[in-house]
């Protein structure tokens, strides 16, 4: 059984702190007594050593991308080269105040202005602001800018157009700004069906949010039409960057029509993901919506950065401080050490690594939409699960090969479905080692699918239970 | 430079494979009027000369190594041992995922699990997520949790509690049909007649920062009492190193507890990023926004950890959901939770006694400095506010001749503060840094 830091014991020491001057009533003599902690946190106690061996052991039951391949759709698992981490923890960086005078920060200050530069260019838009922690937090940032624009111009809009294809949080962060979500279909090809859109759009449409290519790993060939389409209503077009790995060099959101663009620069631009954060969502705007942006804007008078004083009209602040600056440098290191070239070669890659995947798999998997994709495909399950293997069993049973399973069950209009992104670092032996796996689970299901349903089988533990995960919730371990 | 690892012959073969010409041929259904793009943007370099470039830029920030800073409001200039970093900063850790398949992400989980636990024991809480973006953002979130719950819809702010994170608040109900009222202060902590006044039936909930933005600790038992009385939810945003001596939120009867965990393991980094931790009773649980890890067994019957109770959250309820919150801060808050096993029960009190002393004498001795004035009598744990009647562009450049960071000119945020200016000490701050900090401001004329 794992044990938990709770469950061991040793002597602690925290020994990087100096000894206090003076008594513990000594320093406490200032504060009443009843703002005083009554009862001791149960905190575990070990030595440094085995803080050490615990967390050095929990991470070894980790599958990650610098051990593992890691196909996850939509989620851009990429390598993201080393130096970035070092660049972000440099003194220069890491040890520096948000409220230090604007003169003692123009470092910090050029890094963000010159962020903004480099990414209004790469997506073709005309400002950005990097506050936003996440991709969630940008699109609530640049729904709250398309609401605060359309009330600037007295227009009463209610709705917010989201195709079935979409991500979770596009739906979510519409009703957290007080929207009403209208579905737009998908049309058997895999785009936005474009005459339901048209049937759906009217004067309460604030805006249409997209992922372009979507989350089928397809580009949507009507975007022109649509933008027209959405702008003639009165809309705005929100650009839901989760997918722009595969576009970059290649062509823009801005140029596409869209008004409001979010970007993951934990996908795309070589943030790693943490376990799930930090990331960084910054939000790029056409100049009618500047105005709106959040505080301070970043700005550059005169050859020295500076806030932005005055915005009467921005939508306030999302967060404290600017941003996930830790987040942000890596992306400015990362673009400036690719320039244009790399750039280009990242989507090109991306695209070439999917396609050649897709053109192998589909021999074994129904896809769910023929012809060329972009950086990422869906296949689907459903032939294998007829003979009762489910595409859950199959993401579980890769585990065993050491590889990550790909996004299973979303999007959510495909049956079965495992979204398949390998990312541009990748190299074809990689890719083949991969379709070598799955043809060997592909013959298990047939000889002994039992394996497979079964599966894992090598991980640090077996099928999890998550009804009663989620029946009875233990959140928290409780002493006595 | 790039990092693609396909060779030439690969990527040829690729094509072939694939059955298109060439690279173009895949990309032939984006209209080619969108395709003529040339970015400008400069040739790639290596990371040679960007290691160069990034120190050239990095020498225009004063860094807290080569100069000493009295800057907190929010984030503080703790000492981290090596530890923390090294361990959160492998690869599996960093390079990994959202733990969604739970059997190849055990790691990340039971840190999570951890993590929480951690926090609860810190807070004196029954339960927490697994992070949120930030301290501002969470305390935000807390709001809309208690505006959710039913039928009241004001929302009690003292002006004591950060002004970002009063802005952010306001930005984040700015669409609902809810109402902030602000309540004013007095002796630098919320006016609790005031706030007793406003405490009606129509409150949803009571916002307090403790300790507050000035460094000042608000009579949280009272307010508790208020709360309870008007039947709204007591919200209190907290700075977790200061509970290893002050009363936690659980103590005092606080329903949500929410903080920033900068102070737990995560460099200033100018602001971010960090993580904002969120707590509440047991009666809020399932009310929670953001991922949680939970407890249960494998197929076998052996301790496993998974991301339970996903019922509440974007990626199944979409429009429904209790939040739109998807990637967190998860890596902020490992090095929290590590940070905090390092510290361990006795470390933890050890480490805010340090902050109250060094803050205490710091204080005392500025206080023997001519036109040096206190602005308050609350108590204080690591931070605190003076006045200062000297010449403010003098004081300004006599800090700065000695390589001081700060202190925070409180005028920046509160127009009627003048000369007025908060001063945060760690367990960083010598005798020696006292002595300079007041040279600097005794040879102000």
């Amino acid at each position: 059984m794992s044990r938990l830091l709770f469950e061991k014991h040793s002597q602690n020491r925290a020994s990087w702190l100096p000894e206090l001057d003076g008594s513990e009533k000594e320093a406490l003599k200032k504060i009443p007594q009843e703002l005083l902690r009554k009862k001791e946190p149960s905190l575990p106690s070990l030595s440094e050593l085995d803080v050490v061996r615990h967390f050095t052991g929990l991470s070894q039951k980790n599958f990650c991308v610098d051990a593992n391949f890691y196909p996850l759709g939509s989620c851009t698992m990429k390598y993201n080269p080393k130096a970035l981490d070092s660049i972000a923890a440099s003194t220069a960086f890491s040890q520096i105040h948000p409220y230090q005078d604007e003169g003692d920060v123009q470092g910090a200050l050029r890094v963000l202005y010159e962020t903004q530069e480099l990414l209004s260019e790469i997506t073709g838009m005309d400002e950005f602001t990097l506050q936003p922690a996440a991709g969630a937090h940008g699109e609530f940032c640049g729904l709250l800018m398309a609401s605060a624009y359309h009330r600037a111009n007295k227009q009463k809009k209610t709705q917010v157009l989201i195709p079935d294809s979409a991500h979770g949080t596009n739906p979510a962060s519409a009703a957290l700004c007080g929207y009403e979500v209208v579905q737009v279909l998908t049309n058997a090809k895999g785009h936005v069906d474009v005459n339901d859109l048209k049937k759906k759009l009217s004067d309460r449409t604030a805006c249409l949010m997209m992922t372009n290519p979507n989350t089928l790993g397809l580009f949507e060939e009507e975007i022109l039409e649509i933008a027209q389409a959405v702008h003639r209503a009165g809309g705005l077009l929100y650009y839901d960057g989760a997918n722009m790995n595969a576009l970059v060099g290649i062509c823009r959101p801005g140029d596409m029509g869209f008004d409001i663009v979010h970007i993951n620069l934990h996908k795309t631009f070589a943030v790693p993901h943490g376990s799930g954060g930090p990331g960084s969502g910054p939000v790029g705007v056409k100049k009618e919506l500047i105005p709106f942006l959040p505080r301070p804007r970043i700005l550059k008078e005169s050859g020295r950065f500076t806030f932005e004083k005055n915005a009467p009209r921005s939508i306030g602040k999302l967060r404290s401080y600017y941003g996930n600056f830790g987040a942000i440098i890596r992306s400015y290191a990362y673009i400036k050490a690719l320039g244009k070239e790399g750039l280009s070669a990242v989507s090109e890659n991306a695209i070439l690594n999917a396609n050649y995947l897709k053109a192998r798999l589909k021999k074994m998997f129904d896809v769910s939409h023929e012809g060329f994709c972009m950086h990422e495909f869906v296949l689907s399950a459903r032939t294998q699960k007829k003979k009762g293997v489910k595409a859950l069993d199959i993401a579980k049973r890769l585990l065993d090969f050491g590889v990550y399973a790909p996004t299973i069950y979303f999007p959510l209009i495909v049956e079965e479905a495992l979204m398949v992104e390998p990312t541009e670092t990748e190299s074809k032996e990689t890719l083949d080692a991969f379709v070598k796996i799955l043809e060997d689970i592909e013959k298990e299901i047939d000889q002994d699918p039992q394996k497979v349903l079964d599966a894992p089988h090598t991980t640090p533990v077996f099928r999890i239970d998550e009804v009663q995960a989620a029946r009875h919730p233990n959140l928290r371990f409780r002493s006595s | 430079m790039d990092y693609i690892s396909n060779t030439n012959a690969d990527k040829a073969e690729m094509l072939k494979v694939i059955g298109a010409r060439s690279f173009a041929d895949l990309i032939s259904n984006i209209p080619s009027s969108l395709k003529k793009v040339e970015l400008k943007i400069s040739p790639g370099i290596s990371e040679l000369e960007l290691d160069r470039h990034m120190d050239e830029i990095g020498h225009a920030n004063k860094n807290f190594k080569y100069s000493v800073s009295y800057l907190g409001a929010g984030n503080y200039d703790h000492f981290f041992p090596a530890v923390v970093d090294r361990l959160a900063l492998r690869g599996e850790f960093i390079t990994a995922y959202t733990p969604y398949q739970g059997e190849a992400s055990q790691g990340t989980l039971q840190t999570m699990y951890e993590y929480q636990s951690l926090i609860c024991e810190l807070t004196a809480m029954d339960a927490s997520n697994a992070s949120m973006y930030d301290g501002a953002s969470s305390l935000a979130e807390a709001a809309l949790l208690a505006l959710r719950s039913g039928e009241r819809k004001k929302i009690l702010i003292p002006v004591t509690i950060h002004p970002e994170y009063r802005e952010v608040v306001r930005t984040y109900l700015s669409f609902l049909d809810a109402e902030i009222v602000e309540i004013p202060m007095k002796n630098c902590v919320a006016d609790l007649e005031a706030l007793s006044k406003a405490a009606g039936e129509d409150v949803a909930a009571i916002l307090v920062q403790q300790p507050n933005f000035f460094g000042a600790l608000e009579d949280t038992q009272r307010i508790g009492e208020i709360a309870k009385k008007s039947g709204a939810l007591f919200v209190a945003c907290v700075n977790p190193v200061s509970l290893g001596v002050l009363a936690p939120p659980g103590e005092y009867g606080a329903d949500i507890a929410v903080g920033e965990g900068q102070p737990l393991g995560n460099p200033v980094s100018y602001g971010g990023p960090h993580f904002g931790f969120f707590t509440v009773k047991d009666a809020l649980l399932r009310k929670i926004p953001g991922r949680i890890s939970g407890m249960t067994v494998d197929k076998i019957g052996r301790r496993a950890f998974v991301l339970t109770l996903q019922a509440r959250e974007q990626h199944i309820r979409r429009e429904k959901a209790t939040s739109n919150i998807c990637t967190n801060q998860a890596l902020c808050a490992l090095k929290g939770a590590i940070y905090v096993s390092l510290l361990g029960k006795e470390g933890i009190k050890k480490l805010a006694l340090l902050n109250v002393s060094k803050a205490r004498k710091t204080h005392d001795r500025l206080l023997k400095i001519k036109g040096v004035h206190p602005v308050s009598n609350a108590p204080f744990f690591n931070e605190f506010a003076l006045r200062i009647d000297k010449d403010t562009q003098k004081l300004k450049e006599n800090l700065k001749k000695n390589n001081i960071l700060g202190p925070l000119a409180l005028e920046n945020f509160y127009p009627e503060m003048k000369s007025t200016y908060l001063f945060a000490v760690t367990e960083k701050r010598t005798d020696a840094d006292l002595g300079a900090l007041a040279a600097a401001i005794e040879d102000t004329p």
